[in-house]
């Protein structure tokens, strides 16, 4: 699903990550922990491929991200479903409206459309809010609709960089267990993170980054605070 | 499509003094290219007019013989030059000139048709020949007076090219200022909506999804802006017909051909749409490349 093979990137001066390797296989649920600055973001922005490696390959479906044209990026990024810490909802659209934008953009037939996304509403529980804009809902309810978003294209691939980043302890758990559930349907989950918490409690493999480099990759693994 | 022309109105909806500027700037070409362009043809048609009537007058003496008409017709027709040859007899005279003075019953009643002369009127293949004419007509007995139009024809001919490269000089600038001003609208758009268009990009939105309203909102600008421009100027051709009518007495310029003011405004409107089509297929190049 992902594979990273010996994965540098420089920017200017600044080495973001170094020589590292990982795979991710299909189903997984990875996450990706360590301080600020110790390159998750990198990684995450790697497999969208916002950006590209200095060095090494980077796959992700089966597609080194280098070798993609220009033309064929909007395509790749369609296969992948996203959640971001601040959300990045479009402010002047309704949650049904910024939900449906994945599909609108893959071109699906409206009435279908429709119907997904308030299957996915209904899914991540804002069915009831769906005509709200994105300033009339909370935290919570805002990365809940970023989550339908995220996966009302059914990716086979959902990236979240710090998720619970913005959210309270009980909402943080909340999305985590819709991320769960998520998995379970089938979609690899690779969720960047610096809580301690849901790391330790969900008992998946844990790729632990430091200063560019991943020190620790364990199949249940534990948050180790530096 | 229905989605993308709903995001461009919602555009120009939320930034209505942008929209205003650009839409005026291209009504305001526009109209100023639709009056030169009327002016242009206007004079164009004056200048036609001019040329196909009869371009040397000779008026005769009293007493001029129908025969020595025939014979000075007979003479000119051998040189070649002539276009067109009419004789107007004192009757005919009259007849034109009752038409011409028949909302003045003052001048009506004064005149008879003996106090107007007969007259031949003759044009010519060629501008160039006309001198050569009047001269045969002078020479001749009969003839009392020689009048021809050359001057007016040649100034006006005049008038008409520098009328024709201001315009189009004017056309271009003007155009140029459009172009620039849509450009620059649709550029700070797109800078205002970096941070959506970057969501955009990274749901999988293909180019053409995001530029596409961009490129409808152009579009609007400057068919908007045309159609103003196509309004303006009819008003404005509405409003000084009757001075028109009046100053050009005897030229049948107006009523203004239909056909004519149709393919003038449809022109317009090609001529906005295009423009604001490159104006914002610019921008997107040049800030979403």
């Amino acid at each position: 699903m992902i594979k990273f093979d010996k994965v540098s990137k420089k920017f200017g001066e600044i080495i973001a990550l170094s020589d590292i390797s990982f795979e991710v296989e299909p189903g997984e649920f990875v996450f990706i922990t360590g301080p600020s600055g110790a390159g998750k973001t990198t990684i995450v922005k790697l497999i969208l491929a916002e950006i590209f490696p200095s060095q090494g390959k980077v796959y992700v479906l089966n597609e080194n991200i280098k070798e993609i044209k220009a033309g064929k990026l909007p395509f790749f990024r369609q296969k992948i479903g996203v959640v971001f810490q601040d959300f990045k909802l479009l402010t002047d659209r309704t949650i049904f409206e910024n939900t449906l934008l994945p599909l609108e953009v893959m071109g699906k037939k409206r009435l279908d459309a429709e119907k997904q996304v308030k299957e996915v509403l209904s899914l991540v529980g804002l069915e009831e809010r769906m005509n709200l804009f994105p300033a009339q809902l909370a935290g919570g309810e805002l990365q809940r609709a970023c989550l339908a978003r995220a996966i009302v294209g059914q990716p086979k691939l959902l990236v979240a960089d710090e998720p619970t980043g913005n959210l309270d302890p009980s909402t943080s758990w909340q999305i985590v267990k819709l991320l769960k559930k998520i998995n379970k349907l089938g979609t690899t989950v690779l969720m960047a993170t610096h809580n301690m918490d849901i790391v330790d409690s969900l008992k998946e493999r844990v790729i632990k980054m430091e200063k560019g480099k991943i020190v620790k990759d364990e199949k249940e693994g534990k948050y180790e605070p530096i | 499509m229905k989605n993308h022309f709903k995001v461009a109105w919602q555009h120009i909806r939320r930034t209505p003094y942008q929209a205003l500027a650009a839409i005026l700037v291209t009504t305001l070409t526009f109209t100023i290219g639709a009056v030169f362009l009327l002016l242009v043809f206007g004079s164009q048609a004056i200048l036609n007019w001019f040329e196909t009537r009869p371009q040397v007058t000779a008026f005769f003496k009293d007493g001029t013989k129908i025969e020595q008409v025939e014979a000075l017709k007979s003479q000119l027709n051998q040189t070649g030059k002539i276009a067109q040859i009419k004789y107007v007899s004192k009757e005919e005279a009259l007849a034109i000139y009752r038409e011409q003075n028949k909302n003045d019953p003052l001048l009506l009643e004064m005149v008879t048709a003996n106090i107007l002369p007969a007259s031949l009127e003759v044009s010519t293949t060629n501008l160039e020949y006309l001198e050569n004419v009047a001269e045969i007509l002078k020479n001749n007995e009969q003839v009392e007076e020689v009048i021809f139009q050359k001057d007016v024809i040649s100034s006006l001919s005049n008038w008409t090219r520098s009328l024709r490269r201001i315009g189009f000089g004017l056309m271009i600038a003007l155009g140029i200022i459009s172009l620039s001003v849509i450009l620059v609208i649709i550029g700070m758009k797109i800078a205002l909506r970096r941070e959506e268009i970057d969501i955009l990009k990274l749901v999988g939105a293909p180019s053409s999804y995001i530029r596409l309203p961009f490129l409808i909102e152009g579009v609007i600008y400057g068919l908007i802006g045309s159609l103003g421009a196509c309004l303006l100027s009819y008003l404005l051709l509405l409003y000084s017909t009757p001075f028109l009518i009046s100053f050009l007495a005897g030229i049948p310029l107006f009523p203004v051909n239909p056909v004519f003011l149709l393919s003038l405004f449809g022109g317009l409107i090609a001529g906005g749409i295009i423009i604001g089509a490159l104006g914002s297929l610019l921008a997107t190049k040049r800030y979403l490349g």
